[in-house]
């Protein structure tokens, strides 16, 4: 097991490189740059003061030697300036965001998986009935509606006509006076649209996964045998069958991970959340090339680790993959 | 992407810097009520601020917020004109070349000290300083000498008489006392800024909200409203909500929102609406190289086959004015005279055979030496006023038998291969009208170079003199007798097709009084806006 976790971890190092070079590459292959974003269209701006900047942000030298000065930063684990206005240092802004994203992002995973799994389950066990049909209409609903037309009529209906829910940010105006447990309540009822919807909107494609699964498990010869042994409903589905059914989606959680940071920008848009999708989006829109280099590679580092996570589970419950065999 | 042309202070087009023409502003819905201290004034900013230097910011947001933080020496009053601001006065030398201001006494800085000339004098040293990142040292460049003689007095030498520097000297002052021999760009003063200005600095937290807190000791008076809050809200329909819900008091609405989605008894009710020019212009501009836009009266015949009013209906919902010139409706330098050729589709057929266009394509399309008349409209992504505008045009213009094709590009790419390379036939673009009339960077001919914003290609031996008397003499009579002639000139030779102007639609609660929408628009007396002490929510 630890000659295989070496291995693994060994393989990650190229694997990262390869991953900052080509981003690096299409960072620089989009048009336009960060000055050119900063001074378009000004008047004020003449070929001298574009140099100024240019030199500024060391964008005069050759592409492969801004690589390697990126590259010795990042070995030591930092990211740069942003090339933003600010110019702050992208993991102050990186750190500043990232919590929301993964605080939002995990409360949404939770619900997700447990809505998706049971959801899953009944409309497997009680295929095509009434409650199958009705779920699934329900949950590809979700799946079909745009977010931001979504996000808008639960704005419009639960924040303007009946003014029960927050619309948009995180906390409401003066709520550093409250009680802590006040103000907990409160960040509490900014989530309750954001959440939903995003939970909404990926219900189906899990709930889905699930059902087929389950579906599969359940027409094996062993949850026969199981029957035939005169097992309960209840004991055959939940202790023989949702195990193995469970399996695939060990990798589907995995795979969730960077998405944990990831964020997204329609939704962080829409509802105004600080979070890593909008600060992504910025990044790209300004040419912010250590913003956007940095947000990739911790971006990539956790797809690496998810990947690892999710096959490290798969050894554990099948002996044959960690002993190469299969 | 208009607030990003002409991306100086002038910038904050749709509630700061609008002007000219007469604001239209519905019936108070309240009685005056009585001015009190309090409350608060929430606002949305679809960007969040990135550096409350002004100096080293660029985008309109950051700008905004450093408007109340930070005087300049002179500023625009409500009739925009130029008065002072931290100048009580200013005295321009006879030959034009010398100005000196003379500072008010007293001024204090947000943490107590007083203002004085060396704050000045740093400003104008961090400008022109080449380790300094900014985009505002060009008019300064022009300087030739910069002196403080005593605590008051700041005199500056230019090398040739420029009346765009007086305007110039609106830019925010910095306090040296606590920038002066360090590296600006690492100031702390970017997140915690210090300046002299109604507002002072009181909170910033990164992409939710951003709060100032009213300056008492403010040379002008402590203003009524004590906190102004911006919330950081980047889509423009959430703002709305947001507005409605009562989580925002100010924002500038679209055409569609002001004519049909506010039109309720509920909204009428709760806010007041303001309508005036924006100071900006939609123009479709052509590249003068391709020789077929070189014909005069092939870009007249253009001109007189569009309905600008046709599409002030159709995109602003009439919520703008057609454009005749680069100035604004309105102002000095607005020659009110000038009407251009009109829409006149026989004219434009008339114009084109007497260029040799001659209808005998498919389909009825126009043909000269073996080539059919077609080109392509380029304009920017996210901008859907734009891109209606060229459909209108698109339509028009095949009923002349032009073929017109679009084409909508993103931003960046839009301007580093199109624009910048000069590969182009025609674009719907938008500039800004700052408040000093001077169009050298967009019109003069020694603008066409690589990067420059004179990008048609436009070359006029009258418009270059007229340009350059215009911007070395501080006379506005002289000035104002330039500018009308260079708008008979562009009227005439039709380089641009100016399209619209238009309306700047801000919306305020109605819980707030003292708003007098004038020329400069509704904000120029934000600190004599109040809430009566029994309206007051915050």
């Amino acid at each position: 097991m630890i000659n295989y976790l070496a291995k693994r971890l060994i393989m990650m190092i190229p694997l990262l490189l390869g991953i900052t070079l080509i981003s690096f590459a299409v960072i620089r292959l989009a048009p336009g740059e960060p000055v050119e974003a900063m001074t378009a269209m000004s008047p004020k701006i003449t070929a001298e003061t574009r140099q100024r900047l240019r030199e500024f942000y060391g964008l005069d030298k050759p592409l492969h030697v801004q690589y390697a000065t990126w590259l010795k930063q990042v070995a030591t684990l930092d990211f740069g300036r942003s090339f933003a206005p600010d110019n702050r240092p992208v993991t102050d802004k990186i750190k500043e965001r990232i919590p929301v994203t993964i605080s939002l992002n995990v409360i949404a995973l939770i619900l997700e998986f447990g809505l998706a799994i049971p959801i899953g389950i009944f409309t497997a066990t009680h295929r095509d009935t009434l409650y199958d049909k009705g779920m699934t209409l329900f949950v590809f609903l979700g799946f079909a509606v745009p977010t931001f037309w979504l996000a808008l009529l639960l704005m419009y209906f639960f924040g303007v006509k009946l003014g029960w829910l927050p619309i948009s940010g995180l906390h409401s105006l003066g709520s550093e006076t409250l009680s802590p447990l006040a103000r907990f309540a409160d960040m509490v009822k900014h989530l309750v649209l954001p959440v939903s919807v995003a939970t909404f909107g990926s219900l189906a494609g899990l709930s889905r996964y699930m059902r087929s699964n389950m579906l599969e498990v359940i027409r094996q010869d062993y949850i026969t045998t199981a029957r035939a042994k005169g097992l309960t409903e209840r004991t055959v589905i939940y202790r023989h069958a949702l195990r193995n059914a469970l399996l695939p989606v060990i990798t589907l959680l995995g795979f969730s991970l960077p998405g944990l940071i990831g964020g997204s920008v329609i939704f962080e848009t829409i509802f105004a959340i600080p979070g890593m999708g909008q600060l992504f989006y910025q990044g790209v829109m300004g040419r912010d090339y250590p913003l956007v280099m940095g947000i990739l590679v911790i971006g990539a580092f956790l797809t690496l680790v998810g990947n690892l996570i999710a096959d490290l589970c798969y050894a554990v419950a099948d002996p044959r993959i960690r002993h190469g065999r299969g | 992407m208009t607030a990003r042309l002409f991306c100086c202070l002038a910038a904050l087009i749709t509630l700061v810097s609008c002007s000219g023409g007469a604001p239209v502003a519905e019936p108070p819905k309240r009685g005056a009520g009585t001015p009190a201290y309090g409350d608060a004034l929430v606002v949305g900013t679809i960007g969040e601020p990135s550096n409350l230097i002004p100096l080293l910011a660029s985008d309109s947001a950051s700008h905004d917020v450093a408007g109340n933080v930070f005087n300049g020496l002179v500023k625009y009053d409500k009739n925009l004109v130029l008065v002072g601001d931290l100048a009580e006065s200013w005295r321009v030398s006879p030959d034009g070349l010398t100005i000196t201001f003379t500072l008010r006494k007293g001024v204090k800085w947000h943490d107590g000290v007083e203002l004085t000339s060396r704050d000045v004098l740093y400003t104008y040293r961090v400008t022109i300083d080449p380790k300094t990142p900014t985009a505002y040292a060009e008019d300064f460049k022009q300087v030739k000498t910069a002196e403080a003689p005593d605590r008051y007095t700041f005199r500056v030498t230019y090398g040739k008489p420029f009346a765009p520097a007086l305007a110039s000297w609106g830019m925010g002052i910095l306090p040296a006392h606590l920038l002066e021999g360090k590296d600006i760009t690492k100031s702390e003063l970017s997140r915690h800024p210090v300046g002299t200005g109604p507002y002072r600095f009181k909170e910033w937290v990164a992409g939710q909200k951003l709060v100032l807190e009213s300056f008492p000791d403010y040379f002008e008076g402590r203003p009524y409203i004590d906190r102004y809050i911006y919330r950081i809200i980047p889509d423009n329909s959430t703002i709305y909500m947001e507005l409605k819900a009562g989580g925002l008091d100010m924002m500038g609405l679209t055409p569609v929102q002001y004519a049909r989605q506010t039109d309720t008894p509920e909204f009428r009710a709760g806010f007041n609406k303001f309508r005036y020019p924006a100071s900006a212009y939609t123009y479709l501009g052509y590249n003068l190289r391709n020789p077929l836009f070189a014909d005069r009266r092939v870009r007249q015949a253009i001109a007189c086959a569009i309905s600008k009013d046709e599409i002030i209906h159709g995109v602003l919902l009439g919520l703008g004015q057609v454009a005749h010139g680069p100035f604004q409706p309105g102002t000095w330098p607005y020659n009110p005279n000038v009407r251009d050729l009109g829409y006149d589709p026989l004219r434009a057929k008339e114009l084109l055979a007497a260029a040799g266009w001659r209808a005998t394509g498919p389909g009825g399309i126009l043909m000269k030496d073996g080539k059919a008349f077609s080109f392509t409209i380029l304009t920017n992504q996210g901008n859907d006023q734009r891109l209606k505008t060229a459909q209108i045009i698109q339509r028009r213009l095949a009923k002349i038998g032009i073929d017109v094709k679009i084409r909508v590009l993103e931003w960046a790419s839009l301007l580093t291969n199109f624009i910048d390379k000069r590969n182009f036939d025609a674009l719907i673009m938008g500039w800004t009208i700052p408040q000093d009339p001077d169009i050298f960077d967009v019109w003069h001919s020694s603008k066409t170079g690589p990067k420059e914003l004179n990008f048609i290609g436009f070359r006029n031996a009258e418009v270059d003199r007229l340009i350059e008397e215009g911007r070395r003499t501080f006379d506005q009579e002289k000035r104002k007798r330039c500018y009308w002639r260079i708008q008979e000139i562009l009227a005439q030779e039709q380089p641009y097709t100016f399209l619209f102007v238009p309306d700047a639609l801000p919306v305020v609660n109605a819980r707030f009084r003292g708003i007098e929408p004038a020329p400069a628009g509704i904000m120029h007396n934000i600190i004599r806006w109040y809430v009566p002490k029994e309206e007051q929510i915050h």
